[in-house]
């Protein structure tokens, strides 16, 4: 924001509360009520008010207080941010970034345990990427706002208390670029956002029984990196995928597709793929726990891979 | 007359590709008579929470014939598409303006280029008013290269970003959140210029309307939200959708204007409103009810 005037925020207790999850503390103070503005209840209006402003060329961060709110603003980010920018024959870029907290968290109920990344997948024109760690997500959150075209940044509600040391200094992170986090030779583990420290837990388990796991944290659903993706499959000839949509029309399913599309020669055996159950998240803590993928399911997964 | 003057001519195409006031001075010299006219409009205007604008609008020969000019291109041009769609050379949806061109016309008297004007699928008028071309409009309804939108958008989706016309939106209603975000943005870069949001009878009972007109007014935003009342939305009768359809009332906390429009002379009316609008825009946005 202090680089570029036409950075401003909006969203729900974006402002003088300082966000919901603390995002955007002190911002209010720094820069003004008009910079950091604190809408009212009003999604679908606030997210068409952002697009509007992009328009013309303000860089507007919109956030939805929990992801699953947005699906107000689907029409807005589908019809409006995704397609403009065609519709309008190129006269127009939408360089709207819309963020928020999203996946399950701890018992928060089904309707606050959304994952949106599933149902946004297939708008046309949208860019998404799922920061997974302190360092992306600041180099995510510079790069979305100064990218030209529409991105939705995927922050997970578990993973906002992470503290890790990083750069004082403006870096960015590349939005269609992949995250090699565990070198391997066995098998290739494509994941995303807090399934990724899931699936690191089961790392330590399988190299302790003597698998070597290739780990990679996926970051942009869409596009997909699949150069990254591809050469690990050409190496390890077996994939498994970890993640937190549901199973049905999930981003696993896009993956699997795509996967099997360009690389089937490489694969040694079916790829696995490990999602959330296809229902509601429960509110008790048990039940909600065998919803979301555990690392011990996953280290039964590789097992099964790699027999 | 003037029409068939510019039908009939043999440089045809290239008066099309004019823009429509140069192509329209150039052969009317009597249409240059700067003298001036009082017009009085036949039916008061009806307003909310605000003082209605006189009924008396000053004009001229030249101006008054310059805009009866715009709105008899603007017709012809809505029934050749109104044709065209029938001949199926436009697919798809086409949404006319014919009998609603003095909203566009009458509004684009009391502006500039610089102010915002964004609409909703009825928009071939309203790109021709902010100086699209007739060529553009007809390529983009065919599908052609030419097109506004490069034939990429359709009937629905004219825009012209270098007249600040944000279009051409396919969605009832969706447009006016994006409209209220144009008048965000120039209160942001503090241009002075105001933003006019138009959307119709049916899109008036859409939730997100109110919301954004929650948001202008407590934001203080450049906003002008006009309905363009055409008593039906989609197929339904307009009082078999609205409870109240005093839509200009519906604002509120916010002024509102009631203006009766019948082609012609009621261009006037929208001109002197819009200049009292703007007026009024300094503090606080309208709602205009037409």
């Amino acid at each position: 924001m202090e680089r570029d005037p036409r950075v401003c925020v909006m969203g729900e207790d974006v402002g003088h509360y300082g966000g919901s999850y603390k995002v955007t503390k002190g911002l209010a103070t720094k820069f003004g009520d008009l910079r950091v503005l604190d809408t009212p209840i009003a999604e679908n209006s606030f997210t068409g008010m952002g697009i509007g402003a992009a328009m013309t060329g303000l860089r507007p961060v919109v956030e939805g207080m929990n992801m699953g709110f947005l699906l107000l603003a689907f029409n807005q980010i589908s019809n409006n941010c995704g397609m403009l920018h065609y519709t309008s024959g190129g006269q127009f870029t939408i360089p709207i970034v819309i963020r928020g907290p999203g996946g399950v968290g701890r018992q928060l109920g089904a309707e606050h345990s959304q994952r949106l990344e599933s149902y946004f997948q297939s708008i046309p024109g949208i860019q998404m990427v799922a920061c997974s760690t302190p360092y992306n997500a600041k180099g995510f959150m510079k790069a979305a706002i100064r990218s030209e075209n529409p991105v939705i940044l995927f922050e997970h509600v578990l993973l906002y208390n992470l503290k890790e040391r990083i750069p004082d200094e403006d870096y960015i992170c590349n939005l269609e670029e992949a995250e090699m986090v565990r070198p391997g030779e066995h098998v290739t583990i494509l994941t995303y956002s807090r399934m990724r420290y899931h699936v690191m837990q089961a790392a330590k388990t399988l190299v302790n029984k003597g698998y070597d796991p290739e780990v990679i944290d996926i970051r942009s659903l869409k596009p997909f990196d699949l150069y990254t993706i591809g050469n690990s499959v050409k190496k390890t000839h077996r994939v498994l995928i970890v993640e937190e949509c549901m199973r049905t029309g999930g981003i696993g399913a896009s993956l699997i597709a795509a996967i099997t599309e360009n690389f089937n020669d490489y694969l040694d055996a079916p790829i696995m793929c490990l999602s959330s159950q296809d229902v509601p998240t429960p509110y008790a803590g048990t039940l909600e726990e065998w919803t979301v993928v555990q690392p011990a399911q996953i280290v039964a997964a590789v097992e099964q891979l790699c027999q | 007359m003037a029409l068939s003057h510019l039908a009939a001519s043999a440089s045809r195409s290239s008066s099309l590709l004019k823009p429509l006031s140069s192509a329209l001075s150039l052969r009317r010299p009597i249409s240059g008579d700067n003298s001036p006219l009082t017009v009085e409009t036949s039916v008061p205007f009806t307003s909310h929470q605000c003082e209605a604008p006189s009924r008396s609008v000053e004009t001229n020969p030249k101006e008054l014939l310059t805009f009866f000019r715009d709105m008899a291109l603007m017709r012809r041009m809505e029934i050749a598409a109104d044709s065209l769609y029938k001949a199926k050379l436009i697919r798809g949806f086409c949404h006319l303006y014919d009998g609603q061109e003095a909203v566009a016309v009458g509004m684009e008297a009391a502006i500039t280029k610089k102010d915002c004007i964004i609409t909703a699928y009825r928009d071939h008028c309203t790109f021709v008013s902010r100086g699209g071309t007739l060529l553009e409009v007809f390529a983009e309804l065919m599908g052609r290269q030419a097109g506004c939108s490069k034939g990429k958008g359709g009937s629905m989706h004219f825009y012209k970003k270098d007249s600040n016309f944000y279009g051409g939106h396919g969605i009832v209603g969706a447009q006016v959140p994006l409209g209220c975000g144009l008048a965000f943005a120039q209160k942001y870069s503090k241009d002075e210029t105001v933003t006019f949001a138009l959307y119709g009878d049916g899109a008036a009972n859409q939730g997100q309307l109110f919301e954004a007109l929650n948001i202008s007014a407590l934001w203080d935003l450049p906003a002008i939200l006009v309905c363009e009342n055409n008593h039906y939305g989609m197929g339904t009768a307009e009082w078999r959708a609205a409870k109240s359809p005093a839509y200009y009332k519906r604002g509120d906390y916010v002024p509102g204007l009631k203006v009766r429009i019948s082609w012609f002379v009621e261009t006037m009316v929208l001109l002197s409103c819009n200049l009292l609008v703007l007026e009024l825009c300094e503090t606080v946005d309208v709602v205009v009810l037409l």
